[in-house]
């Protein structure tokens, strides 16, 4: 195909991404830059360091971390198991383990919600038992479990695809020399790997850094997330140049984060999913 | 002799319903390039992954040094490998791929670096360490898969058709290579292979497989001008397998005409198959040949033409000489009698369903 050909099949995307990402990343930069009279200011930027703010940031940090922890630490001895395998039982399995992101995010996190919540069916069980009745819904702890039921498949398939490429005769040459299991895991498998975990991280860190909806449902408005003080900002206090303020500085935080974390990550290795 | 350094007893390995191995034995000398030769498909791989621990037979039992290691991991045996595709750990550096078994065997640093050294020097890549696998040739990687699988002084070192992926002058240089390692190294090499040339080249000691089964073992010089049936004779080199009749001792009748030949023992006309290797067909004139013929064909290979010869006697004979006969040209054929190989047909039906997998064995070689 000849070079004009190619770059008439990139208009729809042109398309696409000036109008639902340029113009509006140019509109909430221009409206994070001045205040409500339009004058230029930093101040809405800097307002990520307010003691509410910082808190909030500091509690998106933590879920997006500890989900991004516990999805890794799901994901790759799946994955392990997957691979040990024969080919045609392992599409089973990743069907399977892919089944839930059929099904529309919210849907999910709203089931989550009558599992967990005060007269929901744990509760329910519990009180059945006569162990009588926790406390899970409208806590972090909740979030976190909202948040790796939603993101899990999008680290799971990641690692699956990197752990699925390294090749056998990899894993025989280093046992042919000597390595035991837990060297063939440290040394071979999970080097060769980093790439997969690297774009899980970015697909899962990123997304669940900037949540709201998950927080909304599960933790019933009394645990803030950046992502829902950005919301209220646009929706209940309309100050738009704050919200985009906090937007843009966020959007600072998780590309530095991204930098620090997936230097390595698969996307230049192909690996986007 | 050496002695004995790996013995196979019995073994039978199946994928399946698909029976790999039958019922195999086999041993290995110490200090020996021993070469297990046969078709895609003959259990030569299955049998080397066997001894390296990387499959377990379903019967049958491996002994090294008189020790059962049947069931002992890869990673406790006294073996390393090199693999077809190199296999190299594309995450290091070449240094850090041959330190690799040192390292699970915790040398000290010092000794990891001099047997790099020594490694890389060996394979005739100094200089090398710091460079990652990705960046060098097929040629090179494989060089480097040995330097890592020699370090750790393996008592034996299989080769898994090591030279598969390389072109042909390389594969001719490697074979040198591996020849003058074997010989400074002093240990016993199993090297699998599908090409005769490489494994008559390099062998001490040869084992011609098929369909699971040994079909020979001997030296070169054995398996090429002693073949014991006709699928080894085909297998190695090229051949002119011809049915013939067993008239009396020294005495063998093809097409109709008696040759003189060397093989006695055969019954009173015993039907057998008669193999002549093409460069043991000698053209000259009409007057001085034992039968005559016409060529049908002359194909120019480098060191020497190739001739179809349709024969008096009705057979084609293949021939391969130095000399020039134009297609057409009526030429005497003679053989002399100790180039005749006699061979038993096959008379079991064991024997027959090799015979008859020898075939379909053959028609699979890419």
């Amino acid at each position: 195909m000849n070079r004009k050909k190619i770059q008439i099949l990139s208009i729809p995307y042109l398309i696409w991404i000036i109008g639902f990402t340029l113009i509006p990343l140019v509109f909430v930069v221009s409206k994070a830059l001045v205040t409500p009279d339009d004058r230029l200011t930093a101040d809405n930027l800097t307002a990520i360091f307010d003691s509410v703010h910082r808190k909030a940031l500091i509690t998106s940090l933590e879920v997006a971390f500890i989900s991004s922890l516990i999805c890794i630490l799901i994901s790759y001895p799946a994955a392990l198991i997957i691979r040990s395998f024969r080919i045609k039982n392992r599409k089973a399995m990743i069907f399977v383990m892919i089944l839930p992101m059929w099904m529309n995010f919210i849907l999910r996190i709203l089931a989550i919600q009558m599992l967990l919540s005060k007269n929901g069916i744990i509760n329910h069980l519990l009180s059945i038992l006569g162990l009588g009745q926790i406390e899970i819904i409208n806590t972090t702890f909740a979030i976190i479990l909202g948040t790796v039921y939603d993101y899990l498949p999008y680290m799971l398939l990641p690692v699956l695809n990197c752990v699925l490429a390294i090749p056998d005769d990899i894993v025989e040459a280093s046992k042919d020399l000597g390595a035991n299991r837990y060297t063939v895991l440290t040394r071979i498998l999970l080097p060769l790997s980093l790439s997969g975990i690297g774009s899980g991280i970015t697909m899962v860190f990123v997304p669940s850094m900037t949540e709201f909806v998950i927080a909304n449902i599960l933790g019933g408005g009394k645990i803030l997330l950046l992502g829902n003080i950005i919301e209220q900002e646009f929706s209940v206090t309309m100050n738009w140049n704050l919200g985009s303020g906090l937007s843009v500085a966020l959007m600072i935080f998780v590309l530095v984060s991204t930098l620090l974390f997936g230097r390595d990550s698969g996307a230049d290795r192909g690996y986007v999913i | 002799m050496s002695k004995k350094l790996i013995e196979l007893k019995k073994i039978s390995k199946s994928f399946g319903n698909d029976l790999v191995i039958d019922e195999l034995d086999l041993y290995i000398r110490e200090n020996e390039f021993v070469t297990l030769l046969g078709p895609s498909g003959c259990g030569k791989t299955t049998l080397l992954r066997i001894i390296g621990g990387f499959e377990t037979p379903d019967e049958g039992s491996v002994f090294f040094d008189g020790e059962d290691i049947t069931k002992m991991p890869p990673n406790k045996r006294q073996v390393n490998t090199v693999f077809q595709k190199y296999s190299l750990f594309s995450h290091m550096t070449v240094a850090q791929n041959i330190a690799f078994g040192l390292r699970v065997k915790k040398k000290s640093n010092e000794e990891i670096q001099k047997k790099i050294e020594y490694a890389l020097d060996l394979v005739n890549l100094p200089g090398f360490e710091n460079r990652m696998p990705d960046s060098l040739s097929g040629g090179q990687q494989q060089r480097i898969a040995i330097a890592r699988a020699i370090v750790n002084e393996p008592k034996v070192l299989l080769l898994d058709e090591p030279l598969g992926a390389l072109d042909l002058k390389l594969r001719q240089e490697m074979q040198y290579e591996l020849i003058r390692l074997k010989n400074e190294l002093g240990i016993t090499f199993i090297y699998v292979t599908h090409d005769q040339e490489e494994a008559l080249t390099m062998s001490d000691t040869i084992v011609v497989m098929n369909q699971g089964y040994i079909q020979q073992i001997g030296t070169p010089e054995d398996i090429y001008n002693e073949p014991t049936n006709a699928f080894v004779a085909d297998f190695i080199g090229e051949s002119n397998i011809i049915d013939g009749i067993m008239l009396s001792d020294r005495l063998v009748r093809i097409g109709g005409q008696d040759f003189e030949c060397v093989d006695e023992g055969f019954a009173p006309n015993e039907p057998v198959d008669v193999v002549i290797r093409p460069e043991d067909v000698e053209l000259g004139p009409p007057e001085n040949g034992q039968t005559t013929g016409t060529v049908t064909s002359i194909i120019f290979k480098g060191v020497h033409y190739e001739i179809q010869v349709a024969s008096a006697i009705g057979i084609n004979f293949m021939v391969q000489t130095t000399l020039n006969f134009p297609v057409g040209s009526f030429v005497g054929i003679r053989v002399i009698p100790d180039n005749f190989q006699i061979m038993h047909k096959p008379q079991s039906e064991d024997e027959e369903i090799l015979d008859a997998n020898a075939q379909t064995g053959a028609a699979h070689e890419p």
